[in-house]
């Protein structure tokens, strides 16, 4: 049903996108440490969305769709 | 503090710039020059996801529980990552069948059912109206706070009519009737009215940032020093981590969080208005999809330090955490930026009152009260003509009632538990659409009792374990029944039901609602057959992108009239615009008004345009009473969609058809303009080839004459003639050889004599057959050859021509006595390369492309040849599959060469 390139990187990286936000990946970033004095729970969360949003903008803009 | 009326004038100031916004955005519309075009305002519009529960709250939220306010922004990020393929399948199914709220559109989807429009707008009205209290409650703490001296009690003033409030919710009311239902039109698009959000999203964002800059940097020294002192506060560690002794499921509740939060993105009604009903281009969409969650970064990143620096400030359990973004300013004296973040504060519950009202009030209308008006007739009133205004006036109403019962629900509620929890409460309200809405996209077999049965239980559920609980918690009711369930009986505790326990209440009142909407769904849909509409309106919602509009088919039959049905939609449209429409309708079918038939696509236009305005529901009844319908039963649905699968198909090989017709009559320019060119050729060919024996001839005849006209020349002169007339003769000659060797060849006549060729034994024999005239000139030739050369499969006298062309040509362009011509062979397995080098005066870059074509010289003074050397010879080299080249500076000398393969063909 999905052959189009771009819909199936979207479904990807959504998958991707679910499985880092949740348990466990999530524990990873769960330590008293801080980073740059900053907790890393915070921080980590931060970085795994900015990641998220700016992968999201380049598979967009950069696949081409025909429809 | 500030004094009131400062706060009030700004707060009314700002309310005034939004109307002039709103206002130049609806006038620029009109004039063709829209404002929200473009991706821009389109993901800012968006935005109105943050409202003033996200505004306040977050900093509320975090101060309680650290980074539990995220999942509410991650979820909408997810959705996002999704959003190109299922928001751009809600826009296309709404912008195609003229769906204008969330209630018609699940209404639509299972066969235009009354009743599932009414009870999703049932639904949202329960979910929405403590949300919307909730944006009024945040205005007025924030004004309290504003206006009332630090570490004094809050005085709620005692009267509604004391109350500023009261009067910021008429405002709004009044921009909401003013930029939502100014008139109807079919799109129900607001250009006005998003213009004017997304100056909102704008202010909000500026204003959360400023006191995010302004406590992180100013009162603080940056976000480490923030954490530092905050990790010094014991207790306070726990915000930054995620599973705790306390909360040991957290990940579950996490998930949930995430889940809430990306349905209420998809079904929230103000989402729905603004990314679907607004759309003005879905390709918008591809970038807002980046651009929107971007922006939810942008507006969390001080949430953190802010709610801590609140708690460092004011210390644990001190001061409300849901206006530290006010009280933080204020406290340090800042109260000109504590006005700017309360603006802020104030457009983000502004934005989300417009459009959610908006909104709600549409399917309030379109989805309750228009069907419950027809169903009696409308005592009277619908019997005029022109229902327009009466449509407009009880969205107008429905927008006032909303909005007042908001107000009361805020006076009542007050600081009541019910009212701090009611943003997750809405989410869960909303989420119950899922199902359905989703189920009704992608899946064929949905049906309408399905439907109605999950989004029932999935509702009584949500209320008896979520609602109702919440109520009773702000001391409206006995709470006996969440402790010791109902009657006593444990099972049917609302906050452990059937003895569930270790979730949190939401997750809790989640699953079970989901659960069993979702269970009652898919089961009474598989339980039994879909109707005949059903499975039509399934069809065209599942598979919208496969269809273009011209050739979807039409699920109706019976008879009509074209003026009953044009009545009808004056009735609802007004008279003007029914007329324009069916004229563009006409234009559209290529015909005149009077020409139309009352078909099945024509009654299809007509209801789909009225669905616009009063829902697809309302819009099937009215249908149905001008018309004389034959009832579809599944077979007819099937017959109707194998005809339109038929048409598509033959359309598609139409257009194949015209496409390869297209194709064929574009080859045939191509060949003619190749013929053309091919006849201009051969013209300038014999020009050119007369113009080379005229030259020759003349000078013949000239000097002939000469002798002729005096029998008393010198004989030295008489020699001198005689031998200018002989070599003017060998170069006719020559030039007539050339010309027919050239008309041979390019005719394909030419005779080749394929043997096995020792190209160094050629070049040696073209090497001594030229060496008199080297000599009589003075020119060095130097030949530059490998031991061995393997031999070539070729024509041995062509390739010696080409060989002498080449030398001869040299030597007529290096100067005599200090010539050098240097011919150079290397042997290679794919075939021999040969280059003949000169230190002549060179060719020029523009001239080089021209030596190759006919009868054109190099333009260097030295006019000599027939200019048909180096065409013939090229083409000799290509006959062998090869190429030929030239290198060249003007004063460097040449260095012509070409390259014959071994494999050459036959």
């Amino acid at each position: 049903m999905i052959t189009k390139p771009l819909n199936q990187r979207l479904i990807g990286w959504f998958l991707l996108a679910v499985s880092l936000l949740n348990f466990p990946l999530l524990l990873l970033w769960s330590h008293s440490v801080t980073w740059g004095g900053i907790p890393l729970f915070p921080l980590g969360l931060f970085i795994v969305w900015v990641v998220l949003v700016v992968g999201l903008a380049w598979i967009i803009e950069r696949t081409p769709d025909e429809d | 503090m500030l004094s009131t009326s400062l706060v009030i004038g700004v707060a009314f100031t700002y309310l005034l710039i939004l109307f002039a916004i709103a206002y130049s955005a609806d006038r620029a519309a009109l004039k063709g020059r829209s404002w929200i075009n473009n991706p821009w305002v389109y993901a800012l519009s968006m935005a109105v996801y943050c409202t003033a529960w996200t505004y306040f709250g977050s900093v509320g939220r975090a101060a309680n529980s650290g980074v539990w306010f995220l999942p509410i922004y991650l979820g909408p990020t997810l959705a996002m990552i999704l959003g190109w393929l299922v928001i751009r399948k809600m826009i296309r199914i709404a912008k195609t069948y003229r769906i204008t709220s969330i209630a018609d559109f699940i209404a639509s989807r299972y066969g235009k059912s009354q009743r599932l429009a009414s009870l999703v707008t049932l639904i949202t009205l329960v979910g929405i109206i403590p949300y919307l209290a909730l944006q009024l409650k945040a205005i007025a703490s924030g004004y309290q706070m504003l206006t009332t001296p630090l570490n004094s009690t809050v005085l709620y003033p005692s009267h509604w009519w004391q109350d500023s409030t009261f009067y910021i919710a008429l405002l709004l009311v009044g921009f909401t009737i003013m930029f939502g239902a100014r008139h109807l039109d079919s799109h129900e698009r607001h250009e006005g009215m998003v213009a004017a959000i997304a100056f909102e999203s704008v202010i909000k964002l500026i204003g959360f940032i400023a006191v995010g800059v302004f406590v992180t940097y100013y009162l603080f020294n940056g976000m480490s020093d923030i954490f530092r002192q905050a990790q010094a506060i014991g207790h306070l560690n726990a915000l930054f981590s995620f599973n705790t002794p306390a909360n040991p499921l957290a990940h579950i509740q996490w998930f949930s969080l995430l889940l809430l939060s990306l349905l209420s993105m998809l079904l929230l009604p103000r989402q729905f208005q603004v990314m679907v009903v607004e759309a003005v281009d879905e390709k918008h969409l591809k970038r807002a999809v980046w651009m929107f969650p971007l922006y939810l970064v942008l507006i969390n990143i001080f949430v953190l330090p802010i709610a801590l620096a609140g708690l460092i400030t004011f210390g644990v359990g001190q001061g409300n955490a849901d206006l530290f973004v006010l009280s933080l300013p204020l406290h340090s004296g800042y109260e000109w930026l504590a006005l700017l973040a309360f603006i802020g504060g104030v457009s983000a519950a502004t934005g989300m009152v417009i459009v959610e009202a908006t909104a709600v009030a549409t399917m309030l209308c379109n989805d309750l009260i228009m069907p419950w008006l027809l169903k009696r007739n409308g005592f009277g009133l619908l019997q005029c003509s022109d229902l327009t205004q009466i449509i407009l006036w009880i969205r107008r109403g429905a927008i006032l009632i909303l909005l007042l019962l908001g107000y009361v629900y805020f006076k009542v509620a007050g600081d009541a538990y019910a009212l701090v929890s009611i943003g997750l409460i809405s989410f869960a309200a909303v989420a119950q659409f899922a199902p359905s809405f989703f189920g009704g996209m992608y899946w064929k077999g949905g049906t309408e009792k399905g439907a109605w049965g999950g989004l029932l239980l999935g509702f009584v559920m949500w209320g008896y374990t979520l609602m109702l609980p919440s109520i009773a918690k702000s001391g409206w009711m006995d709470t006996s029944f969440i402790n010791e369930g109902p009657f006593g009986i444990a099972l049917l505790k609302p906050e452990q039901f059937l003895g569930l326990t270790g979730l949190d209440n939401l997750t809790h009142a989640l699953f079970w609602s989901l659960w069993l909407n979702i269970v009652a769904y898919v089961g009474m849909s598989l339980w039994k057959q879909p109707s005949a509409r059903e499975t039509s309106q399934a069809l065209l919602f599942v598979d919208v992108f496969k269809r273009k509009t011209h050739s979807a088919p039409v699920f109706w039959q019976g008879q009509a009239q074209v003026q009953d049905l044009m009545q009808l939609m004056m009735r609802f449209l007004g008279q003007d615009r029914s007329t324009l429409l069916f004229k563009q309708y006409a234009q559209y079918q290529g015909l005149t008004l009077e020409q139309l038939q009352p078909n099945a696509q024509l009654v299809h236009f007509v209801e789909t345009q009225l669905s616009g305005a009063i829902g697809s529901a309302s819009a099937r009844t009215m249908v149905e009473s001008v018309v004389d319908e034959e009832p579809l039963e599944l077979e007819d649905v099937m017959h109707i969609l194998e005809e339109a699968s038929q048409l598509r198909a033959y359309s598609k090989a139409l257009e194949e058809k015209s496409l390869s017709l297209e194709q064929a009559t574009a080859e045939l320019r191509a060949a003619n303009e190749q013929l053309k060119s091919l006849d201009h050729l051969k013209d300038d060919f014999m020009s050119s080839v007369t113009h080379e024996l005229r030259t020759p001839l003349t000078s013949i005849r000239a000097l002939t004459e000469l002798m002729l006209d005096d029998p008393d020349m010198e004989w030295e002169q008489r020699e001198q003639f005689m031998g200018i007339i002989l070599a003017e003769a060998e170069r006719l000659g020559r030039l007539v050889n050339q010309v027919l060797d050239m008309a041979k060849i390019e005719g394909g006549h030419a005779e080749w004599h394929t043997t096995d060729v020792d190209m160094k034994a050629i070049i040696h024999q073209a090497a001594t057959s030229m060496s008199a005239s080297y000599l009589e000139k003075g020119v060095s030739l130097q030949l530059k050859t490998p031991e061995t050369v393997a031999v070539l499969r070729a024509d041995a006298d062509r390739l010696l021509q080409v060989v002498l062309n080449l030398l001869s040509n040299a030597l007529k362009f290096v100067p005599s006595q200090t010539g050098q011509v240097t011919v150079a062979l290397k042997d290679a397995p794919e075939g021999i390369t040969i280059e003949v080098l000169d230190n002549g005066i060179g060719i020029a870059p523009e001239q080089q492309a021209l030596v190759f074509e006919k009868f054109r010289q190099a333009d260097n003074g030295v006019q000599q040849g027939t200019g048909l050397g180096l065409p013939i010879s090229r083409q000799i080299v290509e006959h062998f599959g090869g190429h030929m080249w030239l290198h060249s500076e003007l004063g460097q000398g040449a260095c012509f060469g070409f390259f014959l393969p071994r494999l050459a063909h036959e």
